[in-house]
Order: C-alpha cells, then structure tokens, then sequence
C-alpha cells in the first residue's frame, strides 16, 4: 500500500485508452465500473477533443456481481460492435474488473464477431501503470494484425537500403506519437517536414492517427523511428526481432538530436545527409550577446525519460545553463536517465512522488525548472519560473499555435518557452547598472516574473526577495538556523543588493562563512566571499 | 404538499399564476427506466468539495491508482501543496492477504497523520477494488480509533462506483457522520448538505431575521462541532441527493420537512417558507422577509429568462439536481423540457419537485449513454446539461452544452443566487450568438 496524493500517471487502461483514441477505426470495451468513465474527460478536455473517445464500459454494478458479469461484458461487446463497426477491437479490463475474473479477453474470443480482429489486454493494474499500459497496447495490437505476416524464423532481414533496387524514394514509420503525450501533434509534421527535406517519405505515423490496415503496412517501410520511447520502444523491439526492421533511436529533441537523428536515418537508409542552411535559429541565438546572461543558470528538470533527457543535453550544451538536478517518473526508462545525469556528474532522481521531487528541487535551488504540470505546481510554490516539458499536461499545454518540440522548429520554440520565464538578458543587465537609482526599490520585479512568492519562508534560504524587502536595514544581528550570525553592517551592505540576486548572494556568503567556521558574517565576510566566489 | 399549499397562500402574483398552471393532482409520471453505460462520477468525486467544506478532516481513499488519477483529473487542478484527501493504493501484495492490508492500512495512516497533525478526522473512503475484496473499513476505523485514543475520530463511507454515484458520496460521508452527533431535543432547524460557506452564512442570517434562531448546518464547517439531533430537530435538505442522509437523521428522531430544494427564487422560497412553518413562523413573518428576495431574485432572472425562454433543454444524468434544475429552469426561465435525466429517483425526497414539474416532463432513470446520445441528436435540443466527458463532442455536433460538475462547485443556493444561476445556462447560448467568424 502506497499513499499517493497526486500522481504522474493514471493507470495502465489508461494507456490503452490513449492508444485507442489516438487512432481511428479501433474500438475499446473496458470492463470497468461507471466511476472509471471520467477517463473521457482527459480527451475531451486537457486535449480539447471534439469526438468521445472510442470506448465502452462495462459500468457493472454491485448489484451485477451476485449474477453474470461476463454476460454483461459480452453484451457490451456485441452493441459495441453493432453501433461503431470497429476495424480491430481491443477488449481489456480496469483495476476492479481485474479482481473478479471475468477474463473479458477470452470471452471476446469466443464470440462471432465478423472477423474483426480482436485484441485482448492483459493490463496488470496494481502493478504497472499508464506509459507502460500504453506501450503494451501498441504492441500487441501491432503483433495481433501482424501475426500473419511474420516471416519464417531464418528469413534474411530486408535490407533499409532496398529502396535504392525498388525505384522509389526510402520510407519510415514514426511509432510512438500519442494523445496525452506532449505535442506529439506538431512533433509528427515537423518530423514528417524534415524528413521530405531528406528525401525520405512517411509510410505510417502510429498510433496518432493511425488505422488498423495502417498498421497492417508497418512492414512496407524500410525501417522505424522510435519517436517517443515510452510508447513505442516495445514494438520497434519486436518489429526488429520478427521483421528484421532497423530501428532509429535518436530522440530529435535539440539542435545536436535532431543533427545526430538525421545522420543516423541517413546512414542507415544510405543517403546523404542534406547540408541544412540556417535550419534553427537557437544555435545564433544563444550565441547572440543577449544569451550571456543564460551562462549557468541553474536549472532543475523533471518529466518523462525521453524529454527529460533531451531537455539536459540542450540545457547543457546548447543554451549553457547548468543542470543542477535531473529525474524522470518513467521507471522503465531508468537506466538512460541514470546515464544521461552520470554523464553531468549528477545522480538521477527516478521517483513518481512529486513530495521527493519538490524537495529535491528546493535543494538544488534553481533558477529554472523545466518539468511537467506537477512541477510547475511546485515550482510556483518556490517561487522559481518554470517551463513545461512532459506530460501529464494541462489544457494549457495542448496549445492553439504549431509549437512542436523536435526538430528544427522545436528548437525554436524550445529556445522561446525556456528562456522567457527567465528575466531578460539586457534587462537584467541593465538593473545591475542602474541598482543604485531610485527606481529600483526593494519589490521591483521584472514584469517576467512570474509565479507567487511562497507562504513561509521556512529556512532563511528561502526567504522571497520581498519577505528580505520588508525588514529594515538591519539594526540588530539576525541568526541563521546553523547559528551562523549576520551583523549590522553585514545586513546593510546585503540589503544594497539587488533583490533578485541578493538570496543567492546570502546563500554563498553563508556557505563560504560555514567553510571556514566563521561565527559572524559583516560587511568583509560579504566581499571576502564575493571575492572568492568570483574566482 | 405543504410546500405549495404554502407557496399558494404566500400570493405572490406572478409567481401564482405559474403555480396554477400547474396540476392539482400529479398526472401518472413518465419514467423510462434506463440500463447501459452510465457516464457518470462515482461517489469519490464528492470529496472534492466535502474537504474545502471541512478543513480539518482528511479524505483517504483506500483503492486503486485509477481512484487516485480520478479524484486528481475531477478536482482539475493542482493547487495544493499536500491536498486533504489522498489515495492508499493498493498493491499486489495487499491483494495477496488480508491480514498485511489491514497492517498496510494502519501503517499509512499513522505516516499520514504523524505528518498532519492538524487533521482532526480522518474519513478512510471505499472503493470498487476495497469493496470488491471486502477489505473491511468499518473495522479498520474501530481498530484505528483505539488504537489513536481520541486524538483523531476515524469514520469510514463508500464512495464506491459500485454502490454509488457522484453526489451520493456525499450522502455516505454524511451518514457517516451522523452517529457522532450528540442527542438533544432542544428545538433547532437543521440543513444537511454542503452548501457554500456564504451562502450558508445568509440562509442562516435570512432564518434569523424570520425568528428561528437555532439554525445548524450538517457537514459542519469544523469536522469535530457536529451539531446535534433528536425529537425538536426539524430537518431541511439543502440537497435532493440526501436520501440515507434523511432517513439516518430520522432515525435519531428528527423530522423531515418535506420542500423543493432552494435552487431558483420559488424553491428557495417554498424551501426557506416550509422550514420556517415547521419552527412555528407565522406566514406574514415569512412574506416580510422573503418578499423582497422574491421580487429582488425575479428581477435578477429576467435578462437571463429572455435568453432561455422558449428553448429547449436536455438534461443528461449526473448530479442529480437535474429534478430541481429542470423545475426551476422550465417554470422561473420559460425553458421547455425535452428530457430530465437523473442517475436515480427518490420519488419521496423529489415528491414535491415532481408536483412543480409541467404535466407530461419526460424523465428518465438510469442511463443508456448511446441510446440517451441518439435521442439527443434526433432531439436536436437548444441546451444539453452533461458531464465534462460529454460536453465537448456535442458542442462539436452543434449542441449547446452546460457543464453540470460547475453546478456542485459553485454557489446556487437560495434566491439571492437565482440570478446567477440563470446565467450559468444562459452563458452558453449566449456565447453561441456572441460569437461568429464570417467575414
């Protein structure tokens, strides 16, 4: 027993029901009592869709259970059938239904159905949760109306480079894109975009969109790009395995991704990689003089593995910030998160309870957090700018504009959604000029910052700039926690700081004090530690 | 009924020429009972406003992760550090045996209440999967109340999707609640329901100034001052979906007054009108208080009338104010019914909505979601009230829609909000000839 208040993910039908809902033609009965029915509400409002997902629910009863439960799925199934005529249907059951052992995968198998293809999920419900319900989902639905299609074990794997003979252009599948995901919409056509640009056709984007006869065609690409990992790792696994299909697994989140993805689809299909002339404008601007001031910012990323870890490459090397804390909640994905924060000498927080992740982003005292909603929340609580990153998501984050995440686009806007939360550059620049005018009162904040100050300053630490604000120029010595005191003089020279920097100057000034056991901290504790720390 | 013998003696012109327009005698009711998908909320979701409503209980679910993600997606937002309710999910091992899960169980709620001290009771909460493997709660809250010696009363309700839906949950927390309510005969007018806390405070005020003094609320708004019930208790439902609620009150010796329930300026009036009568108000003292309201309300209602009169509405269960809601929005705003659609029906606690209904309302009981969705399009109706999984796709079909969640969060009660609550109809439709997108 585990307690949770708000939670990353839902649970593993769920997913399924992501998969389901993302397509077209494909229908899912679920074996679940009527409360479970809000899972519509995550289609129809956080992604603002205009059609019910294609699901039917058992809505059994406790009155149901004394009598014929699986009589009750099977009916379910046959009016489901009738009224949406599905191409494929998945049958499958929630947590409670899971319980009672209806087996509605077996029922489903012994009815006359037409012929449609029938796929059966076997979702553990108190085990697994919703990316890893959404994955096995995609996959057995790919191998159930693939099955006939297998090629005899011994049979050579078909060359990625067979186009060249067939006289045609090379053609991928993107597998993994999904609705709840994170701008999997605007991510399938600037991929598909920089694809063309390659000289390289999409033969099928799944789930998004997708048919069942769509995935029917899978094996006519000459290979597979595993776009999101969470969804689509499993099949591009077993679509190596049966059909010999190579898989690209660059992630083309970034400037360096998406040049690597390129070079690694290329290579593979054997093609040259086109010259891009100018493709993003990141690279120039952070490299413009207004993206100085981005040097080292402290940053603090949370989120899924695949975001997450693409986040810290270009937090790290194409923006220059310094990752101070990275962690994902996607436990199946754990180890590349562990390798990708080993490789900036941090140790990865994999965790899915979002208390651990607060306090730990409270600790690593960022100047921004890049995660999902839930960070947001905590971010806003610590009074740190935040950029969204990964699911779970908000409406807020199904946005009206074209604002993808991958390729050279996404670069853009990932250059544009990180950077503004943060004061800007010239701006900044310009207050440190000017902070001994008038103007720059104690309480004058960028029109930028955004995000409520916290309601208790627990630990001096992380005392707003306000809470500072409203004591004088201190009269008496003030204590910290670890009985570190501040002087008179001490306090007046840190109250000329500027307020937005003035926390991180007191946080140095007391570690440098703690270091060497100083017991008072004045005016040349202050300058002392400026000048050490500015070494 | 008393309450429209009563509204009838209140003469109130504009007001009785509706009244009698309406039966004497109820016409047989045409109910279409309905079983099929329902999509609908189960009892969980009530725990959304019953923790803003008593700050100092906690709601512990005892359930599964989709219990958890459901009161997480209902609530909307994430607003809260540590919120007051949460979920004990269980795992594969507490499945495995009993005896570990009531040791789990335990455990978790001494971490839990080590971190919020505060918290002065703490609701542990059914679901499917409890209920599905008899994890006794009952028990578990005996046990924890030894164990805690009074430093925190435990209590447990269901809030199951298989033995309730949306609303009721609230109806089990307060049943729930009801055994710890200290007996007194003492004359009192008691409202159940969670209403919110200024509406609350002006119903109180308004009760006072008709000279009934003891009024007290159920849930209270400190979990531990339950106010008390016995035979000089009289008893007004705030909310139609109180059923066991009633009968537990009435059981401690209470009386049930039977009105409409105080949504729209008329069943807030009849409402307010039959507690009165039942604490010994002479009706001039009603009318000079309630008067004014009426004729303030009405005014309120007007501009919104205008919008709603003569259009059509469609009522999908939910919440089970549809009854109420239909009344009021067919007999105060000129709406025509096309369909009233309820999760269930007491026809004894809606006894007196029924009467007010127009002659021939279809209504109908439990839920088709498919076959309901099909009447609906053939229907082609100017308003469709429904969930949130719902309202999207119609409003895609060209539907108008209100969401019937915002019903149970916003304050609706009483005739100072009639206006209000008009408008949250008429927004919608509103809305539709505000926007265009021609040329």
């Amino acid at each position: 027993m585990e307690l949770t208040l708000w939670t990353y993910e839902g649970p593993p039908h769920v997913g399924a029901l992501r998969i389901a809902t993302s397509m077209e033609g494909v229908h899912y009965v679920l074996h679940a009592p009527q409360g479970d029915t809000y899972a519509d509400l995550l289609f129809t409002m956080i992604e603002r869709r205009d059609k019910r997902p294609p699901v039917t629910y058992t809505t059994f009863q406790a009155r149901d259970l004394g009598g014929d439960t699986a009589e009750l799925v099977k009916r379910s199934i046959n009016q489901a059938v009738e009224r949406f005529q599905p191409e494929a249907l998945l049958v499958g059951e929630s947590c409670t239904a899971e319980l009672i052992q209806d087996q509605p995968g077996a029922l489903a198998g012994g009815m006359a159905l037409g012929g449609i293809p029938v796929v059966s999920l076997d979702l553990p419900a108190y085990s697994k949760k919703e990316n890893w319900g959404a994955a096995e989902t995609l996959y057995q639905l790919v191998r159930g109306l693939l099955k006939d299609q297998v090629p005899p074990p011994g049979t050579s794997a078909p060359s990625p480079q067979r186009w060249q003979q067939e006289g045609r252009r090379p053609r991928v599948n993107l597998l993994g894109p999904s609705l709840l995901g994170f701008r999997c919409r605007d991510d399938i056509r600037e991929i598909t975009g920089l694809l063309d640009r390659c000289g390289i056709d999409v033969a099928v984007v799944a789930p998004m969109g997708a048919r069942p006869a769509d995935l029917q065609r899978i094996p006519t690409a000459d290979a597979n790009v595993c776009l999101y990992p969470e969804i689509a790792a499993p099949v591009c696994s077993w679509l190596e395995r049966s059909f010999g299909m190579a898989t690209v697994r660059t992630v083309p989140i970034g400037i360096g991704a998406t040049t690597a993805f390129v070079e690694e689809l290329c290579g593979l299909l054997g093609l040259e990689a086109p010259q891009f002339d100018e493709p993003s404008r990141l690279p120039w601007y952070s490299r413009s003089v207004d993206s100085t001031y981005l040097t080292g910012k402290r940053v603090f990323i949370f989120g899924d593995a695949t975001h997450a870890i693409a986040a810290a490459k270009i937090a790290s090397q194409e923006l220059g910030f310094q990752v101070v804390g990275l962690g994902s909640y996607s436990r199946e994905l754990a180890r590349e998160v562990r390798a990708a924060a080993k490789e900036l000498g941090l140790e990865a927080l994999i965790s899915d309870d979002y208390l651990a992740v607060e306090k730990a982003m409270a600790e690593a005292s960022p100047e921004l957090v890049l995660g999902t909603q839930m960070e947001r929340h905590s971010a806003k609580r610590l009074g740190l700018p935040c950029a969204v990153i990964s699911s779970p998501l908000h409406v807020q984050d199904v946005p009206a504009r074209y604002s993808p995440q991958m390729g050279w686009e996404g670069a853009n806007v990932i250059f544009d959604s990180w950077v503004h939360p943060l004061m800007m550059g010239l701006e900044e620049h310009l207050i440190g000029m000017f902070r001994h005018d008038f103007e720059f009162v104690d309480g004058h904040r960028s029109h930028l910052g955004e995000g409520a100050p916290p309601q208790t300053g627990e630990k001096p630490a992380q005392a707003t700039p306000e809470q500072t604000a409203t004591g004088t120029p201190a009269q008496a010595a003030t204590a910290t926690l670890e009985g570190l005191v501040w002087s008179a003089d001490g306090e007046a020279e840190l109250a000329k700081i500027p307020f937005f920097v003035r926390n991180k100057v007191r946080r140095n000034t007391e570690t440098y004090a703690r270091e060497r056991q100083l017991q008072v901290i004045d005016s040349e504790t202050l300058y002392e530690a400026k000048a050490h720390l500015s070494r | 009924m008393g309450a429209s013998t009563l509204a009838e003696a209140m003469a109130n012109p504009m007001l009785d020429g509706v009244l009698d327009a309406g039966p004497e005698v109820a016409p047989p009711l045409e109910i279409l009972k309905e079983s099929g998908q329902r999509e609908v909320f189960c009892g969980l979701t009530s725990i959304v406003w019953l923790h803003r409503r008593m700050p100092d209980a906690f709601f512990l679910v005892v359930g599964s992760r989709t219990c958890a993600h459901l009161v997480q997606s209902a609530a909307g937002v994430m607003i809260f550090a540590e919120p007051r309710f949460g979920t004990a999910i269980l795992g594969e091992r507490d499945l495995a045996g009993l005896a570990d899960a009531n040791e789990e169980l335990d455990r978790l709620v001494k971490e839990l209440l080590a971190r919020r001290p505060e918290i002065r009771t703490l609701f542990l909460v059914g679901s499917c999967p409890s209920e599905v493997i008899k994890l006794d709660l009952a028990k578990a809250a005996e046990r924890l109340n030894r164990q805690l010696l009074g430093q925190v009363t435990v209590l447990n309700y269901s809030g199951s999707g298989i033995e309730t839906t949306f609303t009721q949950g609230e109806d089990q927390a307060l049943v729930a609640m009801t055994p710890l309510m200290p007996t007194s005969d003492e004359p009192q007018l008691l409202i159940a329901g969670t209403l919110a806390d200024a509406v609350e405070d002006r119903l109180v005020d308004l009760f006072g100034r008709m000279g009934v003094g003891a009024v007290r609320s159920l849930p209270p708004r400190r979990s531990t001052e339950l106010p008390p019930v016995g035979k000089g208790t009289k008893v007004l439902l705030a909310q139609p979906f109180l059923s066991a609620t009633a009968r537990a009150l009435i059981a401690r010796g209470a009386e049930l007054i039977p009105a409409p329930y105080p949504l729209g300026v008329e069943g807030s009036r009849d409402w307010m009108a039959a507690g009165a009568a039942a604490c010994g108000v002479a009706p001039a003292q009603v009318a000079a208080v309630l008067d004014p309201l009426v004729e303030r309300g009405r005014h309120a209602i007007a501009p919104h009338r205008e919008t709603l009169a003569g259009k059509r509405l469609f009522l999908l269960p939910d919440s089970q104010l549809e009854l109420s809601l239909a009344r009021f929005l067919s007999r105060e705003c000129g709406m025509e019914l096309v369909e009233v659609g309820t999760p269930y029906l007491d026809r004894q606690l809606l006894a007196s909505e029924l009467e007010l209904l127009p002659a021939g309302t279809q209504i109908s009981e439990g839920q088709d979601v498919e076959r309901q969705l099909d009447r609906v399009r053939r229907a082609k109706p100017d308003l469709v009230v429904c969930g949130l999984g719902l309202a999207n796709p119609l409003e895609a079909e060209g539907i108008a829609t209100k969401w019937s969640i915002e019903l149970v969060f916003s304050p609706i009660h009483g005739c100072d909000q009639a206006g209000d609550l008009a408008e949250l109809f008429a927004r919608p439709l509103r809305r539709r000839s505000l926007l265009s997108f021609a040329a």
